[in-house]
């Protein structure tokens, strides 16, 4: 039976580019649903009723939602290029590592991101202390999988997108080379490779929605 | 330590640890409990956990693990010869995990604004939002049981142990707060799936009775009104 696969995601989302990157990677053929996030689809919201977002990846008319969960599925369905470590405590560390950028370092960035002054200069410390647990786990890598991308360079791909759109904005160093050699090395790496690269949203588009993401904190404060 | 030993620092007021030891229960592993106090965590604890500085921690071949659902992955991975956790498909998977991740995203928080909330006002407001959850989670159980006791099916499972590790204290705040949050009428089958999984074998010594649990929920609520210091 043929495969059906559909991804509906936005252009821009990092969580939807975790997608897009990991079924590049195990070369699987899908349909792409771009949705617009102030005026969702039908299927979306029929699909992820209990949160209404995207990404949703539709497999066999079957949905699965949040990307994590999903690059998980996406590994255990298509064995082919393995994603996560096969061993079990490699894998442990993974998963926790994801999780805690999500729940801990994306947060912390967009404070820093949103605010301005007093409170922004409060909010740069917390994310430093982040990103120094990460910088610490890629020592002796080239990446957080070993010698190839995998779940958990995935998992935080959105930085090597993002970090440097945020960094032009505010005009600040989030990510210093100099504290931070061998997490800003990660970045560049990534970025650099031919299947990540492809599928980069374009930047000044980038440049352009979070720059108006950020006008209502600016307004905030004003 | 001998490398086949296993430890978990846990506590048994929280439902997170419960996960882990119900865990290892239904695979039959024997461990070590190290009983932290969590209103005043010890040196082992922030070693272990350094990034959270919260339990459980399992400790397997001196590594620490910490994170309860990536704690139940990896115990169903190891030990993997003993009864399976998480279901085979990965489909069913997928949906397993989503609704566990969904109790720690919104089950949890709800439980602790009913335990806080100020005025009989706050507490309704908090019971309402917990209620819709609750009902989410009833469809849940109607998907993923197809028909029979457990989330996981005829065994206990993944999302069993996610959503059953905190039925303590759903009693606990039944009696604190006159809340009832797995109601008969409302949620009939998760009412009736709670008495299948308190009363099954690999349960029954985990999770603490209401009134040992009550004395340490009146501390913690306290601690949380406290101005921190």
């Amino acid at each position: 039976m043929a495969e059906e696969l559909k991804l509906f995601r936005t252009w821009s989302s990092p969580y939807s580019l975790r997608v897009v990157h990991a079924l590049k990677i195990k070369g699987l053929e899908y349909e792409t649903i771009l949705e617009d996030l102030q005026n969702k689809s039908a299927a979306v919201l029929e699909y992820n009723p209990t949160y209404k977002k995207v990404p949703v990846l539709v497999h066999n008319g079957k949905p699965i939602c949040e990307s994590l969960l999903i690059l998980e599925y996406i590994d255990e369905t298509w064995k082919q290029r393995p994603l996560l470590p096969q061993d079990p405590y490699q894998k442990a560390m993974a998963r926790f590592w994801a999780k805690f950028g999500d729940d801990k370092v994306l947060p912390s960035i967009w404070t820093v991101f949103i605010s301005q002054g007093k409170e922004q200069e409060e909010a740069i410390a917390p994310a430093a202390g982040n990103l120094k647990f990460l910088e610490e786990q890629l020592k002796g890598k080239k990446f957080f999988g070993g010698e190839t991308i995998g779940y958990l360079d995935l998992a935080f791909g959105w930085m090597a997108n993002l970090i440097s759109i945020l960094e032009e904005i505010v005009d600040l160093k989030l990510v210093d080379p100099e504290i931070f050699p061998l997490l800003s090395t990660w970045m560049n790496t990534f970025s650099d490779d031919p299947v990540i690269k492809e599928c980069w949203p374009p930047r000044d588009k980038m440049v352009e929605k979070f720059k108006a993401m950020r006008e209502p904190y600016l307004q905030r404060t004003a | 330590m001998g490398l086949e030993e296993v430890k978990v620092i846990g506590s048994r007021v929280s439902p997170f640890a419960a996960r882990v030891m119900i865990a290892f229960n239904i695979k039959c592993v024997e461990y070590e409990l190290i009983e932290e106090n969590i209103l005043n965590k010890s040196d082992l604890l922030l070693k272990s956990n350094p990034v959270y500085q919260k339990i459980p921690v399992l400790i397997h071949r001196q590594l620490p693990i910490s994170e309860s659902l990536v704690i139940l992955h990896y115990i169903d991975e190891v030990w993997a010869s003993g009864p399976s956790i998480l279901p085979s498909d990965p489909y069913d998977r997928a949906v397993a995990r989503f609704w566990a991740a969904y109790i720690d995203d919104k089950f949890f928080a709800a439980q602790l604004a009913i335990l806080i909330a100020e005025g009989e006002e706050g507490k309704k407001g908090a019971a309402e939002e917990a209620a819709q959850i609750l009902v989410l989670l009833e469809d849940a159980f109607t998907e993923c049981s197809k028909g029979r006791k457990f989330f996981g099916g005829d065994r206990i499972g993944y999302l069993d142990i996610a959503l059953g590790s905190f039925l303590a204290w759903v009693r606990v705040i039944h009696k604190m707060c006159g809340v009832r949050l797995i109601d008969e009428c409302k949620n009939p089958k998760l009412f009736e799936w709670a008495q299948h999984f308190s009363a099954h074998v690999v349960v029954q010594d985990v999770l603490p009775e209401t009134d040992e649990l009550m004395d340490f929920a009146k501390l913690f609520v306290a601690k949380l009104h406290k101005p921190s210091g």
